[in-house]
């Protein structure tokens, strides 16, 4: 790891930022600080875009670049972050979004901001209506917006609904959208991660060709080859800062080279020492399929086959919506997706777990991905957080035993560390570490013998992270089997004593922790994309 | 907190604990404003109608009627409350359903002459029967509570009218008019006085089992060393809940003693008290309104908890439109326009959440005995009716909009 890190940072021929010829420069973001409660999300960055050009933002997730964006465009308003933004040569100043694009500033959500049941004419006129005192001029929304779906190479009616066009023509209307608002920096956030090989070909297309035009465009991507196929200048944010900006021509630009950049950080002791005592192959998952819930024919997940051992703790790496999250919560009752096939084993003998009470019979457990809106029921209790999973423990003839739970919550209030007076504090008083901790409680009282863990760190400090692998550490020493979710690769290395690596609902990899690194893991991914 | 310790009267010493006490006491109801907002507003509001009707508000006969007149509603807002906390669920066709049971029990009692305790049976395994098609819908179909409870009101009104054929049944016997206008012998009635020694005895046992329960939970509490408040608070609150409970029982002795309505509804409040708060499945419904995802992922099976709170709705309901059949001692196709209403208003004034997962039976009561004073008070003191309602539904809006603001300057 550190060999590699001294190789790239140190050469000398790469660009830095700020010794560019002023006038070229259509944005200069100058020192951005944005601090959420507990997380410093960007870090002194600098970022220049030369008027004219095609530049990829990239960097791991978490990395900053969403917030990077959410800045410039004006969805954190002037006040909320400290430093700069100077874009054709003004200062501005942002309230909103309307003031960023009012500038010409358009930004393009990962998640399509689009009113499915309105036509293609009124999306693309939303809140920009084609309109006198109030009164829509329909004639002219649509003939406008053909104007600007032939610009985008669009061939479809504007009177057609948005729903019933698929995501890579979606996107276009969105781009058209923001051709509409006059735009002179568009800003596209992951714009092929839901499309296909062709969809993705085309917008990729349509990008180089509005250069020709003038249009500058920010490209935020996890797809390197996309990256390296359309970008002149390739900006490399990691934790927040800004690593290094590359020029295309440069001779270092390369896959290699950028994957150093997102991941060549500097690996300090954040993780606990710990020797697994691994045991006999304790749970199977086999030829597992997953069927998407609403569109019809759309596999999520494809022929995987898993296995943990006792006492082991076994990572998913991969990014997201790799298809990790819909594993696990098929795996665990079902709690996800349609036509499920395969089969679990545990001890060799196959599980029929037909729903969710069932999973947490046979000893399964799940923490998830996002303990607010699927972990915790935040207006009560920490008590009750952590006895609901698992209520016949306290109750006898389904009365509850209020002094008995009291007891069982006050135990791993202690235990694990969760920070608050008391266990009759609610848990949307809690901060994120600790709530993550009520969540890890309530299910380390479900009693499981396999626990997923679904980014278990995600969104907290790291002093609280070492904390939660500390405990992860001590239930595999209890011989628990232990899978662990997480799109960060450091951590994934630093706790786990094998990794799967998953890409598109396939297991794309698997590999011993002496042979995994960030790059091998990386390379995996990317080789399957 | 600090612990006094009783040492020696001297003067400083007093006003140390007088300030000590002060102090608890203000934060005290800083911390518990929300709680007990509703309850002091209702004692404001009967002083006010006690001062504005010159006394005429608290007269026994005048209680003896607040629960008579209002019974069915508290019955109704109990099971409204349990909708409201799987996950602010309405139930908007209940006061049709009270008529159709209305309509059902006149049919069996008054036109075919079933006796009445089969009647009974019969109406509440009906209105079950109903709580399951709504519940059906509502939990397993997963169409919004508010339309197939509206499409219930029309469907059961509808009904109820045209098996009525739009006529009135009537008379019931005497029996059944008893479950509304019946009172708890006196057993006692032997003394030469003018007071119901029944009633003054039920409250004396039922303000010591009360006392009793209390001073026991406290007790516990101490041993397992959790925080308790202070003891003159828990004094106070005790004799307090005591003065009101003796109180109001001497109120019923004076008049004529224990109405079987107050039985059931008693006896409805504890069991669902006790259900919401001590046991599994009331857990399930808090959990559930709380975060359904969370609580899905739990283990909850929470289409069939949401299914269940609908069954469970549709037998208060039915046990709700007994009573007030009971008292109309007719079975009416008008009967229970409107109550719905009055249940769903309660619910909110005692402080549920419009969004599930938070709020208490005992909450739902208080409020609909705001509701009920509000009606009693402004009838005996002469308000046209139509500025009742108008009166009732600013209540209900400063109640909520108290509670939801009261709440942001928590959060804050």
């Amino acid at each position: 790891m550190k060999d590699l890190k001294a190789s790239g940072l140190d050469a000398p021929s790469f660009y830095l930022p700020g010794d560019f010829n002023m006038n070229k420069n259509i944005l200069e973001m100058k020192n951005i600080t944005k601090v959420f409660p507990g997380v410093k999300a960007l870090n002194n960055v600098n970022f220049h875009v030369v008027s004219g050009e095609i530049h990829a933002l990239v960097g791991e997730n978490g990395a900053g670049k969403s917030t990077l964006m959410n800045v410039l465009s004006g969805i954190y308003s002037h006040g909320q972050y400290t430093g700069e933004i100077i874009f054709q040569g003004k200062e501005c100043i942002f309230k909103d979004i309307k003031d960023s694009e009012k500038m010409g500033i358009v930004i393009i959500h990962q998640e399509l901001a689009m009113v499915p049941y309105l036509s293609i004419g009124e999306n693309i006129f939303l809140g920009n209506e084609r309109a006198k005192a109030g009164i829509i001029n329909w004639d002219s929304t649509h003939v406008e917006s053909e104007k600007f779906l032939k610009r985008v190479g669009l061939k479809e009616d504007t009177h057609t609904l948005i729903k019933d066009i698929g995501v890579g023509k979606q996107q276009l209307v969105e781009i058209a959208k923001a051709l509409s608002k006059n735009v002179k920096l568009l800003i596209l956030d992951e714009p092929t991660a839901a499309l296909n090989e062709e969809d993705s070909e085309n917008l990729l297309k349509l990008l180089m060709e509005m250069k020709k035009d003038g249009i500058t465009s920010i490209l935020i991507s996890h797809k390197l080859n996309e990256v390296l196929k359309v970008a002149d200048s390739v900006t490399v944010l990691c934790d927040g800062s800004t690593i290094e900006t590359l020029k295309k021509g440069d001779s270092l630009i390369s896959e290699d080279r950028i994957i150093k950049g997102m991941v060549g950080r500097e690996l300090v002791d954040r993780y606990p020492k710990h020797v697994s005592k691994k045991g006999e192959v304790y749970f199977e998952v086999k030829d597992w399929n997953v069927y998407h819930p609403f569109i019809d024919g759309k596999k999520i997940i494809k022929d995987v086959n898993i296995k943990v051992h006792r006492g082991e703790i076994v990572g998913i790496s991969g990014l997201m919506g790799s298809g990790r999250t819909e594993f696990a919560l098929s795996v665990f009752g079902k709690a996800y997706g349609r036509n499920i096939s395969g089969s679990i084993l545990k001890e060799g003998k196959k599980l029929q777990i037909k729903n969710i009470r069932h999973a947490i019979k046979n000893g399964l457990a799940y923490v998830t991905e996002d303990r607010k809106t699927a972990g915790l029921i935040l207006m009560q209790d920490i008590k009750n957080n952590i006895s609901l999973p698992s209520l016949d423990k306290v109750s006898k003839q389904n009365v509850i035993s209020e002094n008995e739970e009291i007891k069982v919550a006050e135990n791993y209030r202690k235990n694990l560390n969760i920070k608050s007076p008391s266990v009759f504090q609610k848990v949307c008083n809690l901060s994120g570490g600790n709530q993550q901790k009520v969540v890890l409680g309530k299910w380390i009282f479900s009693d499981p013998d396999v626990l997923i863990l679904d980014e278990p760190t995600r969104g907290i400090d790291v002093g609280a992270k070492y904390e939660i692998y500390t405990i992860i550490n001590n239930l595999a020493d209890q011989g628990k089997s232990i899978i662990f979710i997480s799109s960060e690769l450091p951590e994934v290395l630093g706790v786990c004593d094998r990794i799967y690596v998953m890409n598109e609902g396939r297991i794309v990899g698997e590999l011993d922790r002496k042979d995994a690194s960030q790059e091998s893991i990386m390379k995996c991914i990317i080789r399957y994309s | 907190m600090e612990t006094i310790k009783s040492g020696k009267s001297n003067p400083m010493r007093k006003e140390k604990v007088l300030i000590i006490i002060l102090n608890n006491l203000v934060g005290f109801l800083k911390n518990n404003i929300g709680k007990y907002a509703m309850l002091i507003a209702l004692g404001l509001i009967i002083i006010f109608f006690q001062i504005r009707t010159e006394g005429r508000l608290l007269l026994p006969m005048n209680v003896t009627n607040l629960i008579l007149q209002n019974g069915y509603v508290l019955i109704l807002a109990i099971g409204m409350v349990l909708c409201i906390l799987s996950g602010g669920n309405i139930d908007l066709s209940v006061g049709a359903v009270c008529a159709f049971i209305g309509g059902v029990t006149g049919t069996l009692i008054v036109n075919m002459k079933m006796d009445m305790v089969s009647a009974i049976i019969i109406a509440l395994l009906i209105g079950a029967a109903i709580g399951a098609w709504q519940g059906f819908w509502i939990a397993y179909v997963r169409i919004p509570s508010f339309i197939v409870t509206l499409a219930g009101m029309l469907i059961f009104r509808g009904l109820n009218t045209y098996w009525l054929k739009g006529l009135t049944l009537s008379p019931f016997p005497k029996k059944f008019q008893q479950i509304s206008a019946g009172f708890i012998p006196d057993i006692f009635s032997g003394f030469e006085l003018d007071l119901n020694v029944t009633a003054l005895m039920a409250g004396f046992v039922i303000a010591l089992i009360y006392t009793g329960l209390q001073i026991k939970k406290r007790l516990d509490r101490k041993k397992q060393n959790l925080k308790c408040p202070m003891i003159f608070l828990f004094v106070i609150k005790l004799m307090l809940v005591v003065a009101v409970i003796m109180g109001f029982s001497y109120l019923l002795a004076q008049h004529k003693g224990i109405p079987i309505v107050l039985v059931i509804i008693g006896t409805l409040i504890l069991i669902y008290h006790f259900f919401t708060l001590k046991t599994v499945p009331g857990r399930y419904i808090y959990a559930m309104g709380g975060n359904e995802k969370a609580a899905k992922l739990s283990g909850i099976n929470t289409n069939k908890v949401l299914f269940l709170t609908y069954v469970n709705m549709g037998v208060l309901a039915s046990i709700a439109g007994i009573v007030f059949t009971s008292r109309l001692n007719a079975a009416s196709p008008q009967a229970g326009v409107n109550f719905e209403l009055d249940a769903i208003a309660a619910c909110f004034i005692g402080g549920a959440s419009a969004y599930g997962g938070v709020g208490t039976v005992v909450g739902a009561i208080i409020g609909a005995l705001v509701m009920g004073v509000l009606n009693n008070g402004m009838s005996i003191s002469n308000v046209d009716s139509a500025i009742q309602m108008a009166v009732k539904g600013f209540v209900l809006l400063m109640a909520v909009a108290f509670d939801v603001l009261s709440k942001k300057k928590l959060s804050q």
